[in-house]
């Protein structure tokens, strides 16, 4: 059934497919709509769940935990500030290793306030043991936030479903709602290993003794390496089940590229525009959307970057101190490989706090990594030194 | 009171802006008004997540005439406890420091810093300017929602199934030295009590009924009118309690019963005659309880 809904509802549909069966969750925009839907769906009986409305998102994760401890599909969704003050229960969820599922709308991080997007929030989130997946339209929002389910439920990890504040959350687009039955069948209610039961008690969380606690941490990432081949799998079911998959990463029109950019979110539709008018004009460039931030796709991201001259990558976030996560991290997961091998690397710093980022600038960063690529080769062929690889990112379409 | 008196009452001078973003006939911007009259120009805001960073206007603006800090939703008591502790270590006993936060910043998601200052009795004035609901978001319910309204996340056919929290009862029960309710309707009362409270030392708590005509779905021009009639209905008594015992309604108009009050605003309208005679019996039982209160104390 086509409906066409905004990315919140996206998420809300979602949820309803994959019948969470206790939902807590707290309003803050632009992330509202996805909990007022929620509370409107229970209420009338369409989705048969506990909603409970706490008094903060500190709660509303806690909330999360008790329930999914006790062996329940438990759901959330918030942004920016709620997201930052669920901080220490988020990392209760990781380690202690519960399928919770959450969405939040990426927002940008008071002071001062703003409601517009920016990937500050998640990307804080980054160490707390949750598997980060990144959403470019809503009918990947929805399809993700069913498959979000599975995933979590498969390697015992809480998963972070992400979209762009507005351009996907307050977006209308038509989105293909899959049949209660075949999500059914994807995914049965859920049956936990463990959990509070009175008919076979254990504690959970208790004081662990530095002759333990690594082997904890050791599970936990174990998990995230066995997150990859999971999130594979299941993507490869939906795709069969309901034709459409996502890939941790995606590579578009990359064959035979001289610059590919790199992106995340909606900057990525934008980009597939900027590709698409380059490549008509016979030009070698190409597009790698990141959708999986954790567990990082190392593998993926070399297979796809590895044989390309130079990378550019668009960051709508900031490290201070240091500069754009992804560019960050790219640049980690490339530094082993051969030289010859190993792409140039341009980080661009883009679009914070809801700024546009327009084809324009887009185009901006191209120019730039093919000015800084061709310098690299002049010197090169004056037999240069070696090209540098880690450089300062570049603050694209902001005033001096 | 006569026209006349309440004139000579209340300050001319304006510590607020008419350019401010509030929407016509916001109870919320009329509250702020209306303190800053009491309080004056050495004042400093401490202002949590709510309507208000809205009204207060985007950087570079500010529609006060005095210092403002916007600070994150559930720190408003916690914020202004820091503020006051940093003025008195540079020796500035004199600045009053008023936090001002919303039902929601209030009631909910700020009640455990502002439990945690009214227990160390931190000497500031914590205004709760109260709409009922989560209006900053767009309506949905705060544990100030009374029984029976419609919110975005208690729809029509679920409306709200608990009871407005008895907030100024819980700040009374810190045993802070002042606590009082108000109204935007009710000027004279209102600033009479602000003033009270800025000679008093230790927290002080002032609630404060703000009507908000989008939430409750009312006219905008009928924002004064409500919280006279809740005032009158006893829905919202006008009281001060003093040291968490010495309870007194300062204000006890003729009686009216609950009906017109709530019929006049949309978020009631789903209620039927028997919901209303409920309400009308919570009201009652509350005001037992009240009127005990005043005469045996605490
Ligand atoms: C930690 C956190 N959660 C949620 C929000 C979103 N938020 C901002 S204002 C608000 C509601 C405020 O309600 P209230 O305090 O009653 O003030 P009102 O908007 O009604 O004036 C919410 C939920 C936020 N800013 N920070
Ligand atoms: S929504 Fe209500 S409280 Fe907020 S500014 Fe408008 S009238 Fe005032
Ligand atoms: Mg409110």
């Amino acid at each position: 059934m086509k409906k066409v809904m905004v990315g919140n509802h996206a998420v809300s549909w979602g949820v309803k497919l994959a019948r969470a069966e206790v939902i807590a969750a707290y309003p803050i925009t632009p992330q509202t709509q996805i909990v007022e839907e929620l509370a409107e769906m229970t209420a009338d009986g369409r989705l048969a769940a506990r909603f409970i409305k706490v008094e903060s998102e500190h709660s509303a994760m806690a909330a999360c935990i008790g329930a999914a401890a006790t062996g329940v599909r438990a759901f959330t969704a918030t942004s920016s500030q709620g997201l930052l003050l669920m901080h220490e229960l988020l990392h209760w969820a990781g380690l202690g290793r519960l399928p919770i599922v959450m969405a939040d709308i990426n927002r940008a991080v008071a002071p001062g306030w703003s409601i517009w997007t920016d990937q500050n929030d998640t990307l804080a989130q980054r160490d707390t043991g949750w598997v980060q997946l990144y959403c470019e339209t809503n009918q990947e929002v929805l399809d993700t936030t069913v498959q979000g389910f599975k995933l979590a439920e498969t390697v015992d990890l809480p998963v972070m479903i992400v979209l762009d504040a507005f351009f996907l959350s307050h977006t209308s687009e038509p989105v293909d709602v899959p049949d209660q039955a075949e999500v059914d069948a994807f995914l049965p209610r859920r049956e936990a290993r463990l959990k509070l039961d009175v008919h076979d008690p254990h504690a959970f969380g208790a004081l662990t003794t530095p002759a333990v606690y690594m082997e904890l941490r050791l599970r936990q990432q174990e998990a995230f390496d066995r997150a990859r081949e999971a999130f594979a799998a299941v993507d490869r079911e939906w795709a069969e089940r309901f034709g459409r998959g996502y890939g941790a990463l995606e590579s578009y029109r990359t064959e035979d590229a001289e610059i590919v950019l790199v992106t995340s979110g909606t900057i990525t539709s934008t980009t597939r525009h900027v590709v698409n008018e380059r490549r008509a004009r016979g030009e070698r460039i190409g597009l790698v959307k990141v959708k999986m931030f954790r567990p990082f796709p190392t593998g993926p991201l070399r297979d796809a970057l590895s044989h390309v001259p130079a990378v550019a990558v668009l960051d709508r976030n900031i490290s201070p101190g240091h500069g754009g996560i992804f560019a960050e991290e790219i640049r980690a997961a490339l530094y082993d490989l051969p030289p010859g091998r190993r792409p140039r690397i341009d980080g661009y710093v883009v679009g914070l706090g809801g700024r546009d980022v327009t084809p324009a600038v887009i185009e901006d960063c191209l120019e730039r990594t093919r000015r800084s690529q061709a310098e690299a080769a002049a010197a090169a062929a004056n037999g240069g030194a070696e090209r540098e690889i880690a450089r300062e990112d570049i603050w694209v379409g902001v005033k001096p | 009171m006569s026209q006349h008196l309440i004139k000579d009452l209340i300050p001319r001078e304006e510590l607020l802006d008419s350019g401010h973003l509030a929407c016509p006939g916001c109870g919320a911007a009329l509250a702020m008004r209306m303190v800053l009259k009491g309080l004056g120009e050495n004042t400093i805001v401490a202002l949590p997540a709510c309507c208000w960073s809205i009204i207060a206007g985007p950087w570079p603006q500010s529609s006060l005439h005095v210092p403002l800090y916007h600070t994150a939703f559930e720190t408003g008591a916690s914020v202004a406890s820091g503020i006051k502790a940093a003025l008195v270590a540079r020796g500035d006993t004199e600045t009053t420091v008023m936090a001002w936060a919303g039902d929601g910043g209030t009631f909910d998601i700020g009640l455990q810093a502002l439990s945690g200052a009214a227990e160390r009795n931190e000497d500031f004035i914590y205004c709760c300017y109260d709409n009922e609901a989560y209006m900053n978001t767009g309506i949905q319910r705060s544990s100030a929602t009374p029984w029976g309204a419609w919110t975005t996340t208690t729809p029509a056919a679920h409306p709200e199934a608990h009871p407005k929290k008895d907030i100024l009862s819980i700040l009374a029960a810190h045993g802070i030295p002042y606590a009082a309710t108000a109204t935007i309707a009710h000027p004279d009362d209102l600033i009479a009590k602000i003033r009270k409270a800025k000679g008093i030392r230790g927290t002080r708590f002032i609630h404060i009924l703000a009507p908000c005509p989008p939430g409750w779905k009312a006219g905008d021009d009928e924002t004064i009118a409500l919280a006279r009639m809740a005032v009158k209905a006893r829905v919202f008594p006008l009281l001060e309690v003093e040291a968490g015992q010495r309870w007194r309604i300062t204000l006890d108009p003729p009686r009216e019963p609950v009906g017109p009050y709530l019929r006049k605003q949309g978020r009631f309208r789903h209620l039927s005659d028997a919901d209303i005679a409920q309400i009308q019996e919570l009201v009652d039982r509350r005001w037992e309880t009240l009127e005990r209160r005043v005469r045996d104390g605490g």
